[in-house]
């Protein structure tokens, strides 16, 4: 902008405020302005400030020279490796770049407004519409190809075209059928309802170690246990919707939507695939008894059957079935008696269901 | 120079030879091209996309898009002998046992966050002047389309390391996925192959992520600047400035040589924010299992409002019939999203019907001088914006000590209130703003100068505003109004006799009618010339 240009002879002119003309003074700044080629539009820069410029770029892309050297440099001097030696790898080259790329612009960006002329050049626009000459003869054109392909006058060939192309479009869709097999009814079950080898039923072993769950040892009320079916410890498609999450309550803390039958000693398993939309319901609150979901935070009662007590889940943690076998270990007794995990179109009210086979 | 370099000259007579690119260039080589700061910002995006592609590149040559189990034996110790998935076991490979891989792995990341962001206040730039009205309105298509394919392209890039982090947003995909109605659970197992996660979503992402979308950008991307080359682009208001011709710098030399040092800017912004800024550490969080999460996990920032319109949702849930249609997931995972852009898209052409305006805009307006314009679109912010913020909300209720569920149940009211609200006070400031324009173009600018008159009183001496800032005043148009008036025998014009044709002509007026109009110079006391015979030269006002 031009400013501290009214060097006004009278003091008691004040100076200028911004947004107002200078009373005197030519309007484009106090720049003397040198019209050597005489372009209108293209105003050429001062030659001295321009020799001084030159002196700045160059530095600044010699800057640049430098600075792409010691990139070269850097990579053959750091290795990498730990995490040390590669944080020292990572800052050597990305500030040597970093430095590069900035001095080149800053050069270029000199050699612009300094170096180069300042433009105020005009160019004409015209409409985008075609002139009503040349709209007019395409139009003809169309006309005339279109009665010359024949394609109005043959109703046959015309449709005919039509129908060849409706199955090729399809296709492709056809062939992505084979991206996967069809869901069936593989979202209703889990694991924990599947047969083992030897026929015993399947015990809950703790995630991360694989040990099995002995009842009396797991007898701190409060606990939150993540358990995962034996067996299955690292099959990801079997853990995504049957692991589990194991708390052991106080008798006289669990309540009506428990179903106590399920429970072991007051240790209750629920699915810890949040029904909202399938993160695992990590967090536990251990004085209110809240589970909580990190993701969208939809918060389950766990000493109520894990209903929903805040957030968008819609439903309750699903409850396993569980007991102990001979040895003590704690087991699963059946599978989940509704889906686990997020809701899909065709799961319809399975608790509902549940309760009328039970009733 | 006065002739030129041989090796240019053969070089260019060979093509202009084979081509004929001489009549090309002749038109070219000095197409004007406009300035101001915020055409900048959509630049932003497209070096940030160049620089992608390279990156990407780079990556893919470490990178192995697969979901088989491998046990790590890389440098990174903490986890040697932890099995993982040879997506994650190379991503690791890439983050610290190549050199300048964690840097290049970092540059992309940021470029992807700046890509988006810069398509995002470009976007906002385009909207506030107008510039999406005829003849523009194919290229605001296309950039819409381009803004939706990045969401995209971002979400499945993301999804690629198949870290603990990376899954938990592949998981919550799948969940939305399930809930779509009659053929949720099918897309998603033929998207994953089978039960989540089954073994080829990375690669089938990996595909999405390198071919088919980065093709597709590629391809609107040359649309988009072929369409702004042809229609030239837009310019502010101002001096010498009309709809009928552009006024600016040259392509050739000076805007080719300022776009080449704005994109080394661009560059070297997103290099030091790689180098010094940490992201997205992977080898923190872990291989991903469905079993596992880590409290406080946060989208990259473009997916934070779909993730806050998740959290902000009341439990809602259909049973009919044996068949559920879950609308806590529903409704904030396609709402919002389609609230916005399905807006964006349609906005110039409700726009068109609302104004009736049918002619061609080169200048842009400024958002002041359409002020409902201005206020739809700070409510469309505001709305995005609480989105945004409620996908943080455990961050800010960590920080700021406030209840997470009372920031939830505050959201739930805000997400209808602040933008109402946003829409009122953004059309209140505008018609502020135009007061101010108004009162500089017929006062003057207050001077500084105190005069004491004859009779003793004292005024402030205003000045006309310098003639650039004037004429960018002045650059204001009328908003046309479809006609709803009745004619002499109280008949309304044919369009505005039905239900919607009245609704089109209330709107309209409210659209356009111009309640600042701009006039000039009719002067009062205090309008009195810097010390008249002071400055013969001084300018006078206009009275």
């Amino acid at each position: 902008m031009t400013d501290n240009i009214n060097d006004q002879p009278e003091g008691r002119v004040p100076a200028r405020v911004i947004g107002t003309p200078p009373s005197n003074g030519p309007i484009l700044g106090g720049e003397p302005v040198h019209e050597v080629k005489d372009v209108p539009g293209v105003i050429p820069p001062d030659p001295i400030s321009a020799r001084k410029a030159e002196r700045v770029v160059a530095l600044l892309f010699t800057i640049t020279f430098l600075a792409g050297v010691a990139f070269i440099a850097s990579y053959v001097i750091f290795q990498v490796g730990t995490i040390d030696k590669t944080a020292a790898s990572n800052y050597a080259l990305g500030s040597s770049l970093s430095i590069a790329l900035l001095s080149l612009a800053a050069g270029i960006t000199v050699w612009v407004r300094r170096i180069m002329p300042k433009y105020n050049l005009v160019q004409e626009r015209h409409p985008m519409a075609s002139e009503p000459e040349t709209a007019e003869y395409v139009e003809e054109t169309f006309l005339q190809g279109a009665g010359e392909s024949g394609f109005v006058k043959h109703k046959m060939l015309r449709r005919t075209l039509l129908l060849a192309a409706a199955p090729l479009g399809l296709a492709p869709l056809v062939l992505l059928k084979d991206l996967g097999p069809l869901p069936g009814t593989a979202l209703r079950h889990t694991v924990w309802g599947a047969p083992t080898k030897d026929g015993k039923p399947r015990r809950l072993v703790v995630e991360g170690t694989g040990q099995p769950i002995r009842a009396a040892d797991f007898d701190s009320p409060g606990g939150i246990l993540s358990v995962v079916p034996e067996g299955y410890e690292e099959d990801l498609n079997a853990l995504a919707k049957a692991t589990l999450i194991l708390l052991k309550f106080r008798p006289d803390e669990l309540k009506s939507g428990t179903n106590l039958n399920w429970t072991h000693d007051g240790i209750v398993a629920y699915s810890k695939i949040c029904t909202h939309v399938g993160c695992p319901a990590a967090l536990y609150e251990q004085t209110t008894h809240h589970i909580l979901c990190p993701c969208h935070q939809s918060t389950f009662d766990a000493a109520d059957g894990a209903k929903v007590i805040f957030g968008p889940a819609a439903r309750p943690l699903p409850q396993l079935p569980i007991g102990i076998d001979s040895e003590g270990y704690l087991i699963a007794k059946s599978d989940f008696k509704v889906p686990v995990g997020p809701s899909f179109w065709e799961r319809g009210d399975a608790e509902a269901e549940a309760r009328e086979q039970k009733a | 120079m006065d002739t030129t370099p041989k090796p240019i000259a053969g070089v260019s007579t060979f093509l202009d030879d084979r081509l004929g690119a001489g009549s090309f260039l002749k038109r070219n080589m000095r197409k004007i091209f406009p300035d101001h700061w915020s055409f900048l910002l959509g630049e932003i995006a497209l070096y940030s996309f160049i620089i992608l592609l390279l990156t990407g590149t780079f990556l893919t040559l470490w990178f192995k898009p697969s979901m088989g189990e491998v046990v790590y034996s890389g440098s990174y110790q903490p986890l040697v002998g932890v099995k993982m998935s040879e997506a994650y076991a190379s991503a690791l490979n890439i983050s610290f046992d190549v050199r300048g891989g964690l840097l290049i792995r970092q540059i992309h990341h940021w470029a992807a966050l700046l890509f988006i962001a810069g398509m995002m206040v470009h976007m906002l730039r385009v909207f506030f002047t107008g510039a999406y009205r005829k003849p523009r309105e194919l290229n605001w298509l296309i950039g819409v389309g381009l803004l939706t394919l990045a969401l995209l392209e971002g979400l499945t890039g993301y999804s690629l390391p198949d870290d603990l982090l990376s899954g938990a947003g592949l998981r919550i995909t799948e969940g939305v996925m399930l809930g779509i109605p009659v053929v949720g659970t099918y897309l998603t197992f033929l998207l994953f192959g089978g039960e989540y996660p089954g073994h080829d979503v990375i690669s089938r992402f990996f595909t999405i992520h390198i071919l088919l979308i980065p093709g597709i950008l590629l391809a609107l991307i040359s649309a988009h600047m072929i369409l702004m080359w042809v229609q030239k682009h837009t310019q502010m208001p101002g001096t010498g400035r009309s709809e009928k011709n552009v006024v600016g710098a040259p392509f050739y030399p000076a805007f080719m040589a300022k776009a080449g040092a704005f994109t080394l800017f661009t560059f070297a912004v997103i290099a030091l924010l790689g180098t010094f800024a940490q992201i997205n550490p992977i080898w923190l969080f872990g291989p991903y299992t469905p079993a596992d999460i880590s409290a406080g996990s946060q989208p990259d920032f473009y997916m934070g409002f779909l993730e806050g319109s998740l959290r902000l949702m009341p439990s809602w849930e259909i049973n009919f019939l044996d068949h559920t249609v879950s609308l806590s997931v529903l409704i904030p995972a396609l709402v919002p999203l389609g609230i916005v852009m399905t807006g964006l898209a349609l906005y110039p052409f409700i726009e068109q019907w609302v104004t009736g305006d049918r002619r061609e805009h080169h200048i842009a307006d400024r958002p002041r001088n359409n002020p409902h314009r201005t206020a739809i679109g700070f409510t469309g912010i505001t709305f995005y914006g609480v989105l945004w913020l409620l996908g943080a909300n455990d961050e800010i209720s960590a920080n700021f000590h406030i209840s997470l569920y009372e920031t939830t149940i505050v959201g739930r009211f805000a997400i209808f209130i602040v933008p109402a609200i946003a829409y009122f006070v953004t059309y209140r400031i505008c018609i502020g703003l135009q007061r101010s324009d108004q009162a500089m173009l017929s006062h003057g600018v207050e001077s500084g100068v105190i005069k004491r008159l004859p009779h003793g009183e004292y005024i402030e001496v205003h000045t006309p505003p310098m003639e650039d800032i004037a004429d960018h005043i002045r650059g204001k148009k009328e908003i046309p109004v479809v006609e709803s008036g009745e004619d002499t025998d109280g008949i309304p014009p044919k369009g505005a006799r039905t239900a919607l044709g009245r609704l089109r002509s209330k709107m309209s007026q409210a659209y356009g009618t111009d309640h600042i109009p701009l006039e000039e110079g009719h002067g009062h006391e205090e309008h009195a010339a810097i010390g008249a015979g002071d400055h013969s030269d001084g300018h006078k006002d206009g009275h």
